[in-house]
């Protein structure tokens, strides 16, 4: 502890450049990601999927699957003690498909055998008689939530009017760390679940439901993460590996093979998207007018709360006087569709910002400066009538980003081939490349909105260990790559001045921390943890060689409340969170490659608690923008993935993606401990529009939609070319 | 041989690839496997000293051969160079892919005394990352060169 009368401070307190417990192991190769995990007497599992996007079963025969030696298990529907379906707010999702089949790819039977080989041989083996019935696609889904925003005077005009429409493709998480899991028998009767989640809580519910067991009997213990986006918020294979290893009694894993992972976890939604925007001669905001559909696929995973985001956002971090949101997520026989960082305020952030660039153009009026002049600020009302309270920098973001200085222009005298659009391809020296510069900006809440209280719970120990304090933080919060188990500690030694912090794994033996999304874990379960710590503190008197302290707590934030269903009026965010982007890129006008030369980027994280890592979500996050601007797309035929691999299936690499240049602005979050704010996701918002701004602006072309392909840069290369 | 250790592998498949053969046979889970295509470059392992996939090779080509992987690259509790810069430099995240970045670009610093920053990018460009968007990654390559020079 530190000596009172000295105040030296112990170090790694939050603020401080502190590197990641986890870093010797993850280095070395000695840690342990679900994938990696072992028992003795371990089998595996695999599953049966529907390769059709719409059909009937009309039967499924395991006899000769069951019959084949080393198989343990082979179930169906029928085999599913307890709830039939699954699913985070609505358990629509059938753990085993019985009449229907609804997706590519939705579970219909799972296998357990003794080793993976013989798994998969069985899951061969097993017969399905499909009789496939029409897909529904996009043009005729089912509305499963529509979300109207009516805010001011719904009869105005302007002087002037630009509108478009605007598509996303579906993105997809592509975390590294395939679905995986270990699911152990326990000698109670229940099971200890190990594995890769974003939300203990919420998977041991869902597991318990649908396996018949207690709550208690239902322990979940996280495994290592290989990154989640939002993509293991819902349920993969832990119901199916609890129902194999509770038939089976023995350890059942399962492991996904990347294929597999294309099918096996929700993705980000495909949006198609009207736009009107009315302003003044002079460039002020009048009114926006958007209708935004979404294809939630085949089940409702997150689709409520994503098109609620899509909505409150749609028009952009500005004051307009006038706004008619009509926000709609339909069902459809597409893959299902649920989190994805930015969560709705991705796919729309790529229309405003599109839209503001027409206006501009239409105005004669510098881009960034209409941006200024329409800018939300503190005191400013949002379209849903709430009051901004806390920080919105964005003028301040835009100016800051503004002054940044540009890349030299390197595509004028190219020193080396890999600068250029096709890198060693080398498929020009120059000629044809023209050069692009492109702004944006987008904001998002932070937290979980709509009167969902997202609350974190927090366990703090201080014990003595050979004569010195230690302290254990013991929380249900999911590490999944960005560091939350270094801010943890961090908080921990700030607020006991203790210099050893030992963050537990997380586990279900501790109340809920809430989902690891919404950039919401160090606010939240940061937050609950400093409560904790504060009760300890108050009774460190009694630690003793023979007694511990210890005490939970819980922080919740604010309340929110739902939007109104007529009006799309309420308080129903916590907190919001802003970033600007900057794109520079070389376009080749020829052959429509692309080179993005740099990305410029100002974000207001509140404070930075760990620089290293807080830098490290803005890189990343962009390159997640980046990848949906010029590459990442799920390519869809009549419901069916044609490209569910990383060969088809692209991703930045280390070539694609260019330098970040950040600026970071810290304005203290006045509802947040420290002062802090979400910082994951605001880096995937409005990157994707600076690129295809950039892309815009060196090629002359509309680009309505992403992820922009080649060929939508040669479309009409010849007017431009002569321009 | 293994991590400089002969190793006798039990119950092999003539279809087991390398990969398969370290994390299932030989309790060597440190490669990881992402893709299983030759896309991510996460089960990079050194074969007779030349980096491959080894989702790529047969297990039964490594027979006889030197295989060292990221479980071999530390001296004990010494972290090689390479190592101790990814965890300085922050290019640790999740950790799925920094077993075949962190052999990518010890591969790298094998091969090249004093590389460009696209050399080092042409160099890391088969290996895949979805968390950290490079940028620390190449920091740490940096900071590895930068130790080595002092």
């Amino acid at each position: 502890m530190a000596s009172s009368g000295t105040r030296t401070l112990v170090r790694g307190r939050i603020g401080e450049l502190v590197l990641r417990p986890d870093g010797v192991p993850k280095v070395t190769g000695a840690f342990q990601f679900a994938s990696d995990l072992s028992r003795e007497g371990m089998a595996w599992g695999v599953t049966v999927r529907s390769p059709h996007a719409h059909a009937r079963i009309a039967a499924i025969d395991v006899s000769e699957a069951a019959a084949l030696h080393g198989v343990l298990a082979v179930l169906t529907h029928a085999d599913v003690p307890g709830r039939k379906t699954y699913g985070m707010e609505h358990h629509d999702q059938p753990v085993l498909a019985w009449d229907e089949v609804r997706y590519e790819g939705e579970p219909v039977v799972i296998v357990a055998a003794v080793d993976l080989e013989t798994a998969r041989l069985a899951a061969a083996r097993v017969r399905v008689h499909y009789e496939e019935l029409p897909v529904v696609t996009w043009d005729d889904g089912i509305v499963l939530r529509h979300v109207p925003i009516r805010h001011g005077d719904q009869e105005v005009s302007a002087e002037v009017v630009v509108s478009g429409t605007y598509e996303v493709g579906m993105q997809d998480q592509a975390f590294l760390g395939p679905e995986s899991g270990l699911a152990i028998p326990a000698e109670d009767g229940g099971i200890d679940l190990h594995v890769a989640t974003q939300w203990l809580h919420v998977d041991q519910e869902q597991v318990a439901a649908s396996t018949g067991l207690t709550l208690e009997q239902t322990r979940l213990h996280l495994a290592g993460v290989g990154g989640a986006f939002g993509g293991r918020e819902d349920v993969s294979m832990q119901i199916h590996a609890s129902l194999l290893a509770l038939r089976s009694g023995r350890p059942v894993k399962m492991v996904y093979t990347r294929e597999e992972s294309f099918y096996g976890h929700v993705h980000r939604h495909p949006a198609r998207m009207r736009y009107e925007h009315g302003a003044t001669r002079d460039g002020r905001l009048v009114y926006v007018k958007a209708d935004v559909l979404l294809d939630g696929g085949a089940y409702a995973s997150s689709s409520p709360a994503v098109v609620s985001n899509a909505a409150t956002f749609a028009v952009g971090p500005y004051r307009v006087e006038s706004a008619t949101i009509d926000a709609t997520v339909t069902l459809t026989n597409n893959p299902p569709c649920g989190a994805m960082r930015g969560f709705g305020a991705v796919q729309v952030a790529f229309a405003h910002e599109a839209q503001m660039d027409r206006l501009a153009a239409a105005l004669g009026i510098d881009p960034v400066d209409l941006r200024i002049a329409n800018a939300l600020t503190t005191g400013d009302r949002m379209i849903t009538g709430q009051l901004v309270e806390g920080p919105a920098p964005v003028a301040e973001l835009l100016e800051r980003l503004r002054a940044m200085p540009l890349p030299p222009d390197t595509a004028m005298l190219p020193s080396d081939q890999r600068d250029l659009p096709g890198g060693l391809a080398n498929v020009t020296h120059g000629e044809g490349v023209r050069r692009g510069v492109g702004y944006a900006i987008g904001f998002k809440n932070i937290g979980f909105s709509e009167g969902f209280d997202d609350y974190a719970t927090a366990r703090v120990r201080v014990s003595l260990v050979d004569g010195a304090p230690r302290v254990e933080v013991h929380t249900a919060a999911c590490e999944v790559g960005q560091g939350l188990v270094t801010v943890l500690a961090q908080i921990a030694r700030t607020e006991l001045e203790i210099a050893d912090v030992v963050v537990l794994q997380a586990d279900t033996l501790v109340g809920s921390a809430g989902s690891t999304s919404a950039s919401r874990q160090t606010w939240m379960t940061g937050g609950a943890v400093r409560l904790a710590c504060e009760a300890v503190r108050a009774r460190l008197h009694e630690l003793s060689p023979e007694r511990h302290v210890e005490e939970t707590a819980e922080h919740h934030h604010r309340p929110t409340v739902p939007l109104d269903p007529v009006t799309g009026q309420g308080d129903s965010v916590v907190a919001l969170a802003f970033a600007a982007h900057r794109a520079v890129a070389d376009v080749d006008c020829e052959l429509g490659l692309v080179r993005v030369v740099e990305i410029a980027t100002s974000q207001d994280v509140g404070r930075i608690i760990n620089p290293i890592q807080c830098e490290g979500q803005i890189q990343g996050g962009i390159a997640q923008g980046l990848g949906l601007a010029v590459m990442e797309e799920i390519q869809l035929g009549a419901g069916r993935i044609r490209n569910a691999s990383f060969t088809d299936y692209l991703i930045p690499t280390v070539l694609d993606m260019p330098t970040v240049r950040l600026d970071i602005l810290e304005t203290p979050h006045p509802l947040a401990p420290y002062g802090l704010n979400g910082v994951g996701e605001p880096p995937t918002i409005a990157s994707t529009p600076a690129v295809v701004a950039a892309l815009r602006d060196a090629s002359g072309i509309a680009l309505a939609r992403v992820p922009v392909r080649p060929e939508d840069l040669t479309t009409s290369s010849s007017s431009v070319s002569s321009s | 041989m293994v991590n400089g250790t002969a190793r006798v592998a039990d119950g092999v498949l003539e279809s087991d690839s390398l990969l398969t053969m370290l994390r299932e046979r030989l309790d060597l889970p440190g490669s990881k496997g992402a893709c299983e295509q030759g896309e991510c470059g996460s089960c990079s392992v050194y074969l007779d000293g030349v980096l491959v996939c080894s989702c790529l090779v047969l297990a039964a080509q490594a027979d006889g051969h030197g295989v060292l992987t990221v479980e071999g690259l530390a001296d004990g509790d010494r972290l090689d160079p390479v190592q101790q810069a990814f965890i300085d430099a922050g290019a640790v995240q999740c950790g799925f892919c920094t077993p075949g970045l962190v052999l990518a670009a010890h591969d790298l610093l094998g091969r090249h005394r004093d590389p460009s920053d696209l050399e080092i990018r042409e160099a890391l460009a088969g290996n895949l990352c979805r968390c950290t968007g490079y940028e620390k990654v190449l920091d740490a390559v940096r900071l590895a060169l930068a130790r080595r020079s002092r």
